[in-house]
């Protein structure tokens, strides 16, 4: 049933096979061939300005005011890439290896590999089009380490990677829409796909301003769309992150494959009252320098400075030697969990760990006296050279965690706690990137391919622009190549007609529901279902009392939800609407989905499966493959499976220890 | 805390606007601006009132979405944070704030707090960027850079794109935006190739645009969320003298 197209042959023959046999498409050709992108990340930019190049007729959307908005511009630790400049045993191999045992044993091994293959031209593209990573006095790069790996290979640009790389993809796709290659639509949402004999033909888009559908053909569809951490109401994504381009791209028959996969950040800051909007996260990166602990004394209310050294509990370093602060995101998440449960936890709300700089400021401050020769530097003196070190590694990070708690990092231990910050799961791919939609695509987070159970840090940057510059350009060809025949289809063409209709419809019934509840209070009653019973752990009991409150709340929302304003004016509320109605019927999919699935993997933890020290235990036997998901009707889906095969990394018992 | 709030509303980009006032009470200083914001349109939507509109995303700093004017200073009164950092606590109890939107002729208001800043994407479009294509690139060490050219490139690289340095200033310039990205770009060797014709062709494209002119009052800086330093509108008027002189 399932074909995830992986090419024959040797591992390190795939991509390079494939890329020789593919079909291409002429440039003559090229220009009558029509592409929509939808979605202008780091995966959208980058696939609209490299489309774009190649001479196809290209359309982005993006809901932002511009698409240099996109949530990608967060992402603030760096991005991965098997360059070994450090000439510390990296190779395209390793980060394969490392990614493919970081998503415990779930992930396809051909699209691993092949996202570590390209990875190294990610770098040298960025570096060309002026993306200014950190530099060495020599001149050349500077990289760092991150969780779940032994080598250094993550590039970075200070605290804002995400925002650089964006900004170089994004200055790429204004370049073509300058040069008439590209056109771009912001304010606009897409709200369904027409599909035609089978095929993708085209999107249905509001216009967010004045509110008017839109219909827009294309030969191929590209959705690039995100993820759907939102779904938890507080995460660390945008306040506009949705999974509605992808949710109805599933219900017009793309598989969504393994929804439960979410990502828990473990360095967050922790939430501090009922008015929060959204979670802050604290960069990775900080794990390389900072400290995680809490009171050996259950309840301690002391603050963090009165707690001497002995009374400390650095459990990360406890409880796995070998990685220390630097596990992978589930296993240090799930370790503060059990940490707040057992009653360690710090703060006013008991639920929140300490992040501490202290001994990295005494670290940095001796090397830096020692380089400036200092004799017998006072212990202030230390500290205040310390500072200067850490201010220039993590001074923005500081500063925002400054202006959100009021309280002074340099002088305190930080307060984190775990938060949703990514999603692992998203519509079903084969190797070409194609969703089980002919002509439908997804790339990047909206996509599941590459990451398994678990993603490790500084690889959401890597798979998006991978997929965006290096991989679509060329699978996008092998289809379109047998389409250069088929003019465009005009938009009066009854597909046409029938999606805005349903679209129409469907925004009407949203408005004239006139009830007496806020979209928002619908949202935030869906996150705390998912959060209590979908979120770090889960079990059978829970998961089946949320698919019944889910479902119950879908109901409520469609007879008692409140939208003010017009549909023809910018209403962001309605917007809202479309979005939560859209994370409802997800949140219970996730739900079907973590139940089905009885077993622990990365970021997936079933209580039931735990080894005797609360490890996450897979079951290779029975599980070792993705769920996608098939739409059937409201509340009703399919289960298809595809079995995964690992051929060069032997599944075992992930340890950090 | 209790707060009076006069904020600017406007159906949309035809209609003439004005001020509505707002009690809101009960304010946790631990909110942030736009939370403030959440809960008062919450309310309003409650009392079926239509809410505030205004564009925000991250809210984490760095999208550069969010835009309000508050009490006559972009993004509020805080040194390099934009509106959704801004916290509750710089306000006490009894205190009045007035939100608008910003303000300039090639920012059009088109509802409330919102603006329409596309201006800023023709101006990237005219030159904000370096031509190579994908695939074009050499080994990403091959070209070393001093790091101090690297760090300030990277410096102003962090213009975020917001539009505060157009709302601060009494001409509604967009000098310090023009000027950002054209430092970012001509100090790395990469951006060297098309230096000339990059500043040349934004600054025509700011003028159409219809953004005013700078006359060094440096409130731009003053406001930027990001701190972008002026030395990058010193830099861009030689890189357009230079350009405009030259002859080929």
């Amino acid at each position: 049933m399932l074909n995830s197209k992986i090419p024959a042959g040797p591992m390190e023959e795939k991509w390079k096979e494939y890329k020789a046999h593919c079909k291409l498409v002429n440039p003559a050709n090229k220009r009558k061939l029509e592409v929509i992108i939808v979605g202008t990340g780091l995966a959208g930019s980058s696939a609209a300005a490299s489309l774009g190049e190649l001479g196809y007729k290209v359309k982005a959307f993006c809901f932002q005011d511009s698409p240099r908005r996109a949530h990608s511009i967060a992402a603030q630790g760096g991005i991965n890439a098997a360059k070994n400049y450090q000439n510390d045993g990296d190779s395209v191999f390793r980060l394969f290896y490392d990614t493919v045992k970081g998503g415990d044993y779930r992930a396809r091994e051909g699209n691993v590999y092949r996202l570590a293959e390209v990875s190294a031209s990610i770098i040298d593209q960025c570096v060309a089009q002026g993306v200014p990573f950190a530099r060495e006095y020599g001149g050349l790069l500077s990289n760092r380490s991150f969780g779940g790996t032994q080598v250094q290979r993550t590039f970075y640009a200070a605290g804002q990677t995400g925002q650089q790389l964006l900004i170089g993809a994004y200055q790429a796709l204004e370049r073509q829409v300058g040069l008439g290659n590209v056109k771009m639509y912001s304010r606009h949402e897409m709200l369904e796909v027409v599909i035609i004999d089978g095929k993708a033909r085209g999107i249905i888009v509001r216009n967010l301003v004045t509110g008017e559908l839109e219909r827009h053909f294309g030969h191929a569809v590209l959705l690039c769309t995100g993820g759907y951490g939102n779904v938890f109401y507080l995460s660390t994504n945008a306040m506009g992150c949705n999974v509605t381009a992808a949710w109805k791209a599933h219900k017009k028959g793309a598989y969504f494959g393994n929804p439960c996969f979410t990502q828990i950040h473990p360095t967050c800051i922790p939430v501090s009252g009922d008015h929060q909007s959204k979670l802050t996260l604290m960069s990775e990166s900080l794990r390389n320098d900072g400290r995680i602990w809490v009171p050996k004394q259950q309840g301690d209310t002391r603050t963090p400075n009165q707690i001497p050294e002995e009374e400390r509990d650095y459990y990360l370093e406890r409880r796995y030697p070998a990685f220390g602060n630097l596990v992978p995101r589930d296993v240090a998440s799930r370790a503060a969990k059990e940490r707040c449960d057992a009653g360690y936890g710090v703060g006013s709300s008991r639920q929140a760990v300490y992040l501490d700089y202290a001994s990295a400021i005494k670290r940095y401050g001796e090397i830096e006296a020692g380089k400036q020769s200092l004799d017998n530097p006072t212990e202030a003196k230390i500290i205040e050279l310390g500072k200067a070190v850490v201010e220039e590694k993590y001074g923005n990070l500081f500063d925002m965690y400054a202006k959100i708690t009021g309280e002074n990092p340099y002088e305190t231990p930080m307060r984190i706690y775990p938060a949703v910050h990514y999603t692992m799961g998203g519509l079903w791919v084969d190797y070409e990137l194609m969703t089980s939609v002919p002509g439908l695509y997804a790339l990047g987070e909206a996509n599941f391919s590459d990451h398994g159970a678990n993603r490790l840090g500084a690889s959401a940057l890597m798979q998006g622009l991978a997929d965006g510059y290096f991989v679509i350009p060329y699978t996008i060809g092998n289809y379109l190549a047998d389409d250069i025949r088929t003019a465009n289809i005009p938009t009066s063409h009854p597909a046409f007609e029938e999606a805005e209709k349903s679209v129409r419809d469907r925004i009407n019934r949203l408005m004239n529901i006139k009830g007496k509840r806020s979209v928002e209070s619908f949202h935030k009653r869906l996150g705390k279902i998912m959060w209590d019973k979908c979120g770090m752990a889960r079990n059978e009991q829970g998961l089946s009392e949320a698919i019944k409150e889910i479902r119950a709340l879908k109901s409520e929302f469609w007879s008692d939800v409140r939208i003010p304003g017009e549909i023809n004016e910018i209403n962001p509320e309605l917007d809202k609407a479309n979005r939560v109605a859209d994370f409802i019927e997800l949140g219970e999919l996730m739900c079907i989905d973590a139940l089905n699935r009885r077993e622990s993997c990365g970021g997936h933890f079933r209580e039931e499966s735990q080894t005797e020290d609360g490890e996450a235990k897979r079951d290779d036997a029975q599980f070792s493959y993705v769920s996608a998901w098939e739409y059937m009707s409201d509340s009703d889906w399919n289960l298809q499976k595809e079995d995964l095969h690992f051929d060069i990394v032997k599944p075992s018992q992930r340890s950090y220890k | 805390m209790n707060l009076t709030l006069q904020v600017w509303r406007q159906k949309n980009s035809r209609e003439t606007g004005r001020f509505e006032t707002y009690a809101v009470k009960d304010v946790s200083s631990e909110m942030s601006f736009l939370e403030m914001f959440d809960v008062l349109n919450e309310r309003l939507i409650e009392e079926g009132k239509e809410p505030i509109a205004f564009d925000h995303d991250c809210r984490e700093g760095i999208c550069g979405m969010c835009s309000m004017y508050i009490n006559g200073r972009a993004h509020g009164p805080w040194k390099g944070t934009t509106t959704c950092q801004l916290h509750m606590r710089e306000y006490k109890d009894g205190d009045t704030i007035v939100v608008e939107p910003w303000r300039a002729g090639a920012f059009p208001v088109i509802k409330d707090l919102i603006v329409d800043r596309t201006a800023f994407d023709r101006i990237i479009q005219a030159g904000g960027f370096i031509s190579v294509n994908t695939g074009n690139a050499v080994d990403a060490n091959a070209l070393p850079i001093e790091k101090q050219r690297a760090d300030d490139s990277f410096m102003a690289a962090a213009c975020i794109g917001c539009g505060a340095c157009v709302a601060a200033c009494k001409n509604a310039s967009a000098m310090l935006f023009v000027s950002a990205k054209v430092s970012h770009l001509a100090l790395l060797p990469q951006g060297e190739p098309e230096k000339k014709q990059r500043a040349l062709n934004m600054i025509a494209q700011m003028d159409k645009e219809g953004f005013g002119s700078c006359t060094n009052t440096y409130a731009c800086e003053a406001e930027c969320p990001k701190e972008i330093s002026v030395m990058n509108i010193a830099r861009l008027n030689r890189e357009y003298l230079n350009s405009s002189l030259s002859s080929d």
